[in-house]
C-alpha cells in the first residue's frame, strides 16, 4: 500500500502539481517566472557556488534523463567496461562539483547580509531540498556503485511505466531505502517548480542562439498588427 | 530606405546648474519601490567626476556597448553562446557597491527619544537589510568635487589627455566644471536590446522607445552589462530588470516626461526625429572619429518628399511628419549641428543630445587680485577644460565636431552681446561669425531656441494616438463602452 502512495500516488501528483501549477502560473502570473538573481547584491561567493552548482547539476540532470528517452543509447554507452568506468568518475565529479556549489550557496544565503535578506521562506525551502536530494545521490554513488548502469534496470523502467500509464512497482519496491527516499524526494522537487524559483529551468534563453539583435514591435502598423521586426544580427 | 520615427532628446549642457530636480521628478513618479531604492533612471553628474554608477564609462570594466568585428559591430560582453556560457554568473555585473547601498533614517527616533541633554539623531538604516549602517556612497556622492584628487582625477575621459593638459586642467576645474545629466539615451543600436538572452528588450515601434517587458524579463542580467551607460538596472526584490521609460504613459497624453517639465533650467528638448533603419549596421561599424557624422547623416530630413513618402509607406501618420518638422531636436543636431551624442565610440547610436557648456573663464584671482583675462569670453582653446576632453566625451575623439560647436556657441554669444550691451564691434562680430561658419539668421535662431522658447517649442510631443492603437483589433468604441480606457488583456466575464 505504501509503495502505492510513495512511487504511484505521489509522482503522479508532483507531475499534475509541476504540470498544472507551472502551466496556470505562466499563463496568469508571467511576471513572477524569474531566476530572480541577487548577484548585484553579492558577487563573489555567488562566483563559487553559482558557477559550480549549476554546471554539475546540469550534467547530472542530463544523466538522470538521458537513460530515460534514449534507452538504446545508455545500454550502448554500457557495452564496454571503460565507458561505464569514464561514466562513473565523470558522474562522482560533477556530484561533488554539485555539492560544493550547493554548500558556498548556501553558506552565502546564510552569512551575506544583503542576500540573506532578499530570501524568501520558499527559497529555502528549495534550497534545503536541493541540498538534501544531492546529497542523497552523493551518497548513493558512494555506497551503491554503478548506478549509472542499475539505474537502467530499476528507475527507468518504472519512469516508462509511469509515463506510460502502466504504473509499476516492482522495479523500486524492493530497493534500498536511501535509494527510495531519492527518487520519492526527486518528485518532490519537481512538485516544487511553480511554488518556487525553479521555473527558471524551463526558460532557458536557447532564442537566443538565432534571434535578431535588434527588435522593434508596433502595436499597430499597416501590415499586421504586433508585428516584430528584425533590423540586423539574424 | 526604411524610414522609421524616434522620440529624441537634447540637453543643453550650458543651462544646467546642477539642481538635481529632474532625479527627483522621476524617482517620486517611478522609483520609490522596493528594489528600486538604488536606481535613478535620471540623475546628475558632475564632470570632470566619475559618476554613477562609479566609473561608468570604462568599458574595459563593464564591457558594455559595441566593437566592430571584420566591419560590423558586436557587443563588447559575449557572443550568443557566451551569453549562455555566462548565464549563470555575469563577470562583467556593476554590483550594489558600484552604485551604493540605499538606506533611510530612523525617523521616528526624532520624536521617540526620552528626554535628555542632547538633540536627538535619526540614525541611517539600509534599506536593503534593514540595519543600522554607515553611509559611504550615494549617487551623486562626487557632486560639485570635480578639481578634487579622488573624484575628478578618475574620470576615464581624462585618459584622453596629456600630463600637462590634465594639470592645467585640473587648475580649471577648480574654476569651472559642468553638470551632465542622464537618462537612457534610447538608441537606435541598443546593447542592452542585444545581450538580452530572453528577448525581453524591445524598441516600440511607433517611437523608438526602449523597454523591458516585465512578463518575459528572466533576471539574466546581461542588458545591465550591455548598455554602456548603465542605464538599465536590475530591481533585486522582483527579480526584473528596469529602466526609463520616457514617461511614454504622459507623452501619450501629450505631457513631457516628469525630467523635461521639471527641469529648472530649461535644458531639456524633446521631438520626434525621422531616421533610415536600414543604415544602423553600418552606422555603428565606421572608424571612431567618423561616428558623429555617420550617426547625423541616419537621420533624415522631414522635408524631403521622398522621405516623407517612405515614412508613409511605413505606417507614420500625417501628424508625425508634423511633429517631425517641428522638431526642436532636429534643429539641434541637424541644422545646426552643435548638439553631439554621449561617447559615441560606444556605438549604440544614443538618441539623446548633448550642447557642449561653452565654459568660459572671464576673469581669475592672482594674488589675491581680480583679474579680467582682457577678451571677453576668453579664447576657445586656453581658459577651459581642454577641447580633448570633450571630444572623448561627445565626439568620439573628433576635436573638429566639438570645436564647430564650441565656435557657434561663442558666436551666439558675441552677436547677442554686440546687440544687446553693444561693446563688441561689428567687424568683431562678422570675424567670429564666418570664424563659425554661420550667418546672423542662424546665430538669431539659436539664440532663440536657447534662452526664449516656449514649453510648446521646447517639446513638441508627437501624437501617438494610442486611442485609435486598437483599431486593428476591435471597434474602439466598444472597447471603451465595455471596459473604459485602460486594460491591456482580454475582455471576459469574471476574473
Amino acid at each position: 500500500m505504501s509503495d502505492t502512495v510513495y512511487f504511484i500516488a505521489f509522482p503522479y501528483l508532483a507531475l499534475f502539481a509541476a504540470l498544472g501549477g507551472g502551466l496556470y502560473r505562466y499563463y496568469k502570473h508571467r511576471f513572477t517566472y524569474s531566476s530572480v538573481s541577487s548577484q548585484l547584491l553579492e558577487n563573489r561567493m555567488l562566483f563559487w557556488g553559482s558557477v559550480p552548482w549549476h554546471y554539475g547539476i546540469i550534467l547530472i540532470l542530463l544523466a538522470h534523463i538521458v537513460p530515460l528517452v534514449a534507452t538504446p543509447f545508455w545500454i550502448w554507452l554500457h557495452a564496454d567496461p571503460t565507458r561505464i568506468l569514464l561514466l562513473e568518475v565523470i558522474g562522482s565529479a560533477m556530484g561533488f562539483l554539485a555539492i560544493l556549489g550547493m554548500a558556498a550557496l548556501i553558506l552565502r544565503r546564510l552569512f551575506s547580509l544583503k542576500p540573506r535578506h532578499a530570501t524568501s521562506i520558499m527559497d529555502w525551502v528549495l534550497l534545503i531540498d536541493l541540498a538534501f536530494q544531492i546529497a542523497l545521490g552523493f551518497y548513493i554513488t558512494l555506497y551503491y556503485r554503478w548506478g549509472s548502469s542499475w539505474y537502467l534496470f530499476t528507475a527507468t523502467p518504472w519512469i516508462r511505466s509511469l509515463a506510460a500509464l502502466n504504473p509499476r512497482v516492482d522495479f523500486v519496491n524492493e530497493l534500498p531505502p536511501v535509494v527510495q527516499l531519492h527518487f520519492v524526494n526527486g518528485f518532490l522537487v519537481i512538485a516544487l517548480i511553480p511554488f518556487t524559483r525553479l521555473g527558471h529551468l524551463f526558460t532557458v534563453p536557447v532564442t537566443y542562439l538565432w534571434r535578431p539583435f535588434q527588435v522593434f514591435i508596433w502595436s499597430r502598423k499597416k501590415n499586421g498588427y504586433n508585428e516584430t521586426g528584425g533590423i540586423y544580427g539574424k | 530606405m526604411d524610414i522609421r520615427a524616434q522620440v529624441s532628446m537634447v540637453f543643453h549642457l550650458d543651462k544646467c546648474i546642477g539642481c538635481h530636480t529632474c532625479s527627483i521628478a522621476c524617482k517620486n513618479i517611478w522609483t520609490p519601490r522596493r528594489g528600486t531604492e538604488y536606481m535613478w533612471w535620471n540623475n546628475v553628474e558632475t564632470k570632470p567626476g566619475t559618476g554613477y554608477p562609479t566609473l561608468w564609462e570604462d568599458q574595459g570594466k563593464y564591457r558594455g556597448g559595441w566593437a566592430v568585428h571584420k566591419g560590423k559591430p558586436k557587443l563588447k560582453l559575449q557572443g550568443r553562446a557566451g551569453a549562455l556560457a555566462n548565464i549563470f554568473f555575469n563577470p562583467y555585473l556593476p554590483t550594489m557597491g558600484d552604485y551604493y547601498e540605499p538606506w533611510t533614517y530612523h525617523y521616528e527616533d526624532l520624536a521617540n527619544a526620552p528626554e535628555g541633554d542632547d538633540q536627538p539623531v535619526a540614525t541611517p538604516v539600509s534599506e536593503i537589510t534593514g540595519r543600522d549602517m554607515e553611509i559611504e556612497a550615494g549617487p551623486n556622492w562626487d557632486d560639485d568635487l570635480s578639481g578634487s584628487y579622488i573624484y575628478a582625477e578618475s574620470d576615464p575621459n581624462r585618459l584622453a589627455l596629456t600630463p600637462e593638459e590634465r594639470e592645467v586642467s585640473f587648475r580649471m576645474e577648480r574654476l569651472a566644471f559642468f553638470y551632465l545629466p542622464r537618462i537612457c539615451n534610447h538608441c537606435l543600436n541598443p546593447g542592452c536590446l542585444a545581450a538580452c538572452p530572453a528577448g525581453a528588450i524591445y524598441k516600440r515601434g511607433m517611437d523608438g522607445i526602449v523597454l523591458v517587458s516585465q512578463d518575459k524579463c528572466r533576471a539574466w542580467r546581461m542588458c545591465i552589462s550591455g548598455c554602456p551607460y548603465k542605464k538599465v538596472y536590475y530591481n533585486w526584490a522582483t527579480g526584473k530588470s528596469e529602466k526609463c521609460i520616457l514617461c511614454y504613459p504622459r507623452q501619450e497624453t501629450q505631457q513631457p516626461p516628469a525630467c523635461f517639465h521639471a527641469c529648472v533650467g530649461r535644458i531639456r528638448y524633446l521631438g520626434l526625429v525621422l531616421y533610415d533603419a536600414k543604415m544602423i549596421e553600418a552606422a555603428a561599424s565606421v572608424p571612431d572619429h567618423e561616428l558623429v557624422s555617420a550617426h547625423r547623416d541616419i537621420i533624415k530630413d522631414p522635408f524631403d518628399p521622398e522621405v516623407i513618402a517612405r515614412a508613409k509607406e511605413n505606417g507614420i501618420s500625417d501628424h508625425m511628419i508634423k511633429a517631425a518638422q517641428s522638431s526642436p531636436v532636429y534643429k539641434f543636431v541637424k541644422e545646426w549641428r552643435i548638439a553631439l551624442p554621449l561617447h559615441p565610440e560606444f556605438r549604440t547610436l544614443p538618441m539623446l543630445f548633448y550642447v557642449p557648456p561653452l565654459l568660459p573663464v572671464t576673469a581669475s584671482m592672482k594674488d589675491g587680485i581680480y583679474e579680467s583675462t582682457g577678451e571677453f569670453f576668453g579664447s576657445l582653446e586656453n581658459l577651459r577644460v581642454p577641447l580633448r576632453y570633450f571630444a572623448s566625451l561627445l565626439a568620439g575623439g573628433n576635436e573638429a565636431e566639438v570645436e564647430r560647436s564650441f565656435k557657434k556657441l561663442y558666436a551666439v554669444r558675441v552677436y547677442r552681446r554686440a546687440q544687446t550691451a553693444g561693446d563688441i564691434s561689428q567687424k568683431e562680430v562678422s570675424r567670429v561669425l564666418e570664424a563659425a561658419d554661420t550667418s546672423p539668421e542662424e546665430v538669431e535662431a539659436i539664440y532663440k531656441m536657447s534662452s526664449l522658447a516656449s514649453y510648446e517649442e521646447r517639446f513638441v510631443m508627437p501624437p501617438f494616438m494610442r486611442e485609435a492603437a486598437i483599431e486593428a483589433e476591435e471597434e474602439p468604441s466598444r472597447r471603451k463602452t465595455d471596459a473604459g480606457a485602460g486594460f491591456i488583456s482580454k475582455l471576459r466575464r469574471g476574473i
